[in-house]
């Protein structure tokens, strides 16, 4: 309990129209685990679906708590979109036990919490719920894809003048949790922190195309036809790498993985509106035989101008190496003159 | 009668509701209110086949791989496809990694945090029991998180990411497992082993899946007090939970892990006299307790459709009504090892299913797992393929079942166009958790919950909750 006088910063975590898995997704955390690494940061759990004993009424007394000002409540996460649905009614979910749309008790949480936090797509944007024709009605805290908007709208600021910070991701990396929650509870998170989608910029400053194990391949153009080959997933499978927020490449998942290193294409699930991208996930749209999206801050004439010369100086090894499912041509070591 | 809801009902994956109609100091009827409704099966309608690859798996973070699996068959079968031999080893290694870090999720820190509940204080075990699983505190599930971390780099290698992977695809899989990474995960797999030896069971997995009768799992946790399922089993039976959440006694599986023939767990069903087989054009889903608009009692899934009521007017939960033969089945591992006959789950169920069994029927399949995956790994044939590639016909359908965790998961898959004009799911927690059917009969833990006791000023009842969180819900999947 967070007694007067305690320093310990305080968290309440509701889930609403998600799937569950950015907590999965945290309980995956590793050197710390999640318990370790709040611990260290501070941070007292009120709270949390998966990790708390209280259930039912004792999670009603909790909340009511906090809306009655008895319990200070330092940063609540929302998982999982808004729902709004049917008709803005927000019976989509009425939170059990209470008869009330979830949206309302998170509307009335938001306003007694020191910060908010969406964890992941669904919690920032809508995300997948809100694929479709988003019968569901799933909206993000603060946006509605890209638009600002959502429950809150986009001018909602916290007590300290921060909006509504949006952690992306489908599911959420740990460490971009972790690392984000700690942050605020040590007070050091500022607006300069977060880039124009309120999400932190250590985890969006960079593209997923950084880092990337294929980046021979796309130097060259040396693309993959299928899934389960090896050469660069851009111009035929669909692959965002390069229009992509996200430092998912530089940052193992499980261990040692990635998107790109499980052998499928980044689908931009950092982005909002990435779960309606107009075309197959796996499949690159082109137009005269030139993907429609290019990477990020490149001209378009560059693009094909290099493209073409680069694919012009394809050696043959990643030419072939491309479109096979394992390297069958190995880098030469080149003969060193006497 | 006085009438007790409980909610925000947690450690279910996902919101629930319980209403429990209670006298005389027991639940005399109950109905179970999955309160959460997002339409995924709408969703994918108009859709490109292969974004069900991307959009099923997000139904659920914790059963992902298995919607993943699910789809996956579904459209292999659409499409007339075999998978390559490699791929169906990676894919049962995979799907295999995430059912047994969910059964060690399900038990460290769902389940077992009941037991340190205030309403246990003064039992014998309660102590020591607090001391391990409190939520506050307790040391196991810091001990479990680092193990089950470094459990799942097995997908961090072979499927990208958990949850949320595109690397099983209807043919295989999207990337080779090279000979080098084979040996390695090997390595990580006896990580894990000694994890589960020391901690979990106290000894050898194979011993701990070699046992066959009541008698002589109680005999092997007498001789290994420390271990944490130990633990449970001196709760388990000071508490008579080997007696306690008996459902209808009518269990399916629709099999797991393919095999070269058949599956590791095989498909089919069990009641009280003995197996059978499963018809799976014997499913139907009965909308008669669900908000849905549907003017048909029961369809089958290749028929089925989803019609929300926004006006939640006839029924009490979003959850359709699975039915086999037009009567509830309780699915999961407890299901699967009775339908796979294993001696020791037989054994405890002989009464009819109960709480303690579907705990063990879990630690069973941990054990079993464990031998199963190292013989996969080394099946797999570096040097030859990992995925066949297919078309999609213009029209067709496909079934995709599997299991999860927590029970027997199946997509029913219609296409017209070449796009999807009907995608059908029914979860596990679906079936284990459904509403009344248009016969009036309960689900299975509506049954099951019937008759517990309720002290008089108990707001969250205990044994509500180890009856309802022993089936390992996943509330998000139900509905979804």
């Amino acid at each position: 309990m967070s007694g007067a006088g305690s320093n310990r910063r305080t968290l309440l975590w509701l889930q609403s129209g998600g799937c569950g898995g950015c907590t999965l997704s945290l309980l995956c955390a590793e050197a710390p685990d999640v318990l370790t690494a709040f611990e260290a940061a501070g941070i007292e759990i009120l709270w949390h679906p998966a990790l708390s004993l209280e259930t039912g009424a004792e999670v009603r007394e909790i909340i009511d708590d906090i809306l009655q000002g008895r319990r200070r409540l330092d940063i609540l996460c929302l998982e999982g979109a808004v729902m709004t649905g049917p008709d803005g009614t927000g019976r989509f979910h009425l939170m059990a036990g209470t008869g009330t749309p979830m949206m309302e008790h998170i509307r009335a949480l938001s306003e007694r919490a020191a910060h908010v936090v969406a964890v992941g797509s669904c919690a920032a944007w809508g995300g997948v719920t809100a694929a479709g024709d988003n019968a569901a009605g799933a909206v993000g805290l603060a946006f509605e894809g890209p638009r600002p908007g959502g429950l809150l709208g986009g001018e909602w600021r916290d007590e300290s003048g921060l909006p509504v910070i949006n952690i992306p991701g489908c599911p959420v990396h740990p460490d971009w949790v972790s690392e984000t929650l700690a942050q605020l509870a040590g007070g050091e998170m500022t607006g300069e922190d977060l880039d124009d989608f309120a999400r932190p910029r250590a985890i969006t400053g960079t593209l997923v195309h950084h880092g990337c194990s294929r980046n021979e391949y796309y130097e060259y153009k040396a693309s993959a036809e299928k899934l389960c080959e090896i050469g660069c997933m851009m111009e035929n499978l669909g692959c965002k790498g390069t229009q992509a927020a996200g430092d998912c490449n530089r940052r193992a998942w499980n261990g040692s993985g990635s998107c790109i290193t499980g052998g499928y294409p980044c689908i931009a699930c950092t982005e909002p509106g990435f779960e309606e991208p107009g075309h197959p996930f796996v499949e690159t749209p082109k137009v005269a035989g030139i993907p429609v999206g290019l990477p990020t801050d490149m001209p378009k004439a560059w693009f094909v101008a290099l493209a073409s010369l680069s694919k012009a100086a394809t050696p043959r090894r990643l030419r072939e190496n491309a479109t096979s499912d394992r390297v069958r041509i190995f880098p030469r070591r080149r003969e060193r003159k006497p | 009668m006085s009438r007790l809801v409980v909610g925000p009902f947690n450690r279910v994956e996902g919101d629930l509701e319980v209403r429990l109609d209670i006298s005389q100091g027991q639940v005399q009827r109950a109905e179970v209110v999955s309160p959460l409704y997002r339409g995924f099966e709408n969703m994918l309608r108009g859709k490109d086949v292969r974004d069900a690859l991307v959009i099923a798996p997000r139904i659920c973070g914790i059963c992902s791989v298995s919607q993943s699996v699910a789809a996956a068959q579904a459209i292999a079968e659409l499409q007339g496809l075999v998978p390559a031999r490699n791929g169906r080893l990676v894919s049962d290694i995979v799907h295999a990694v995430e059912n047994l870090a969910d059964h060690l999720t399900h038990f460290y820190l769902f389940f077992m945090p009941d037991f340190t509940r205030e309403a246990h204080a003064g039992r014998a075990w309660f102590e020591p029991l607090s001391e391990r699983f409190s939520p506050r505190g307790g040391s196991a599930p810091r001990d479990m998180l680092g193990p089950r971390a470094e459990f799942m780099h097995i997908l961090g290698t072979l499927a990208g990411k958990w949850p949320h992977t595109l690397t099983l695809q209807p043919g295989g899989v999207a990337r080779v497992a090279a000979a080098n990474e084979i040996r390695h995960l090997l390595g990580v797999l006896a990580g894990f082993r000694r994890f589960v030896a020391r901690h979990l069971l106290g000894g050898p997995p194979e011993e701990f899946a070699a046992l066959e009768s009541a008698a002589a799992l109680l005999e092997w946790a007498g001789a290994r007090p420390r271990a944490d399922l130990s633990l449970f089993l001196r709760a388990s039976r000071d508490l008579g939970l080997h007696r306690v959440g008996r459902g209808n006694d009518r269990y399916l599986s629709f099999g797991a892990y393919p095999q070269d023939e058949g599956h590791l767990f095989p498909r089919g069903v069990f009641n009280g006299a003995g197996g059978g087989a499963l018809d799976p054009g014997r499913i139907t889903e009965d909308v008669a307790s669900a908000w849905d608009l549907d003017s048909a009692p029961a369809r089958h899934p290749y028929d089925g459709r989803t019609r929300p009521d926004g006006e939640m007017r006839a029924g009490y939960t979003w959850c359709k009504a699975p039915r086999l033969d037009g009567m509830p089945a309780e699915v999961g591992a407890l299901a699967r090892q009775l339908v796979a006959g294993h001696p020791l789950i037989v054994d405890l169920a002989r009464e009819g299913g109960n709480v303690e069994a579907r705990i063990v029927a879990r630690m069973v399949e941990v054990a079993l797992l464990l031998a199963a995956m190292e013989r996969w790994l080394k099946e797999i044939a570096p040097r030859a393929p990992f995925i066949a590639h297919g078309e999609t016909p213009q029209r067709g359908r496909g079934a995709g079942l599997c299991e999860a965790a927590r029970g027997a998961l199946g997509h029913w898959l219609r296409v017209e166009e070449g796009r999807i004009a009907n995608f059908q799911i029914i979860a596990p927690t679906t079936w284990n958790f459904s509403p009344r059917d248009s016969a009036g009969t309960p689900g299975p833990l509506e049954q099951a919950l019937e008759g517990l006791p309720v002290g008089r000023d108990e707001r969250t009842p205990v044994m509500v909750q180890h009856v309802v969180r022993s089936y390992d819900p996943c509330m998000v999947c139900t509905v979804h």
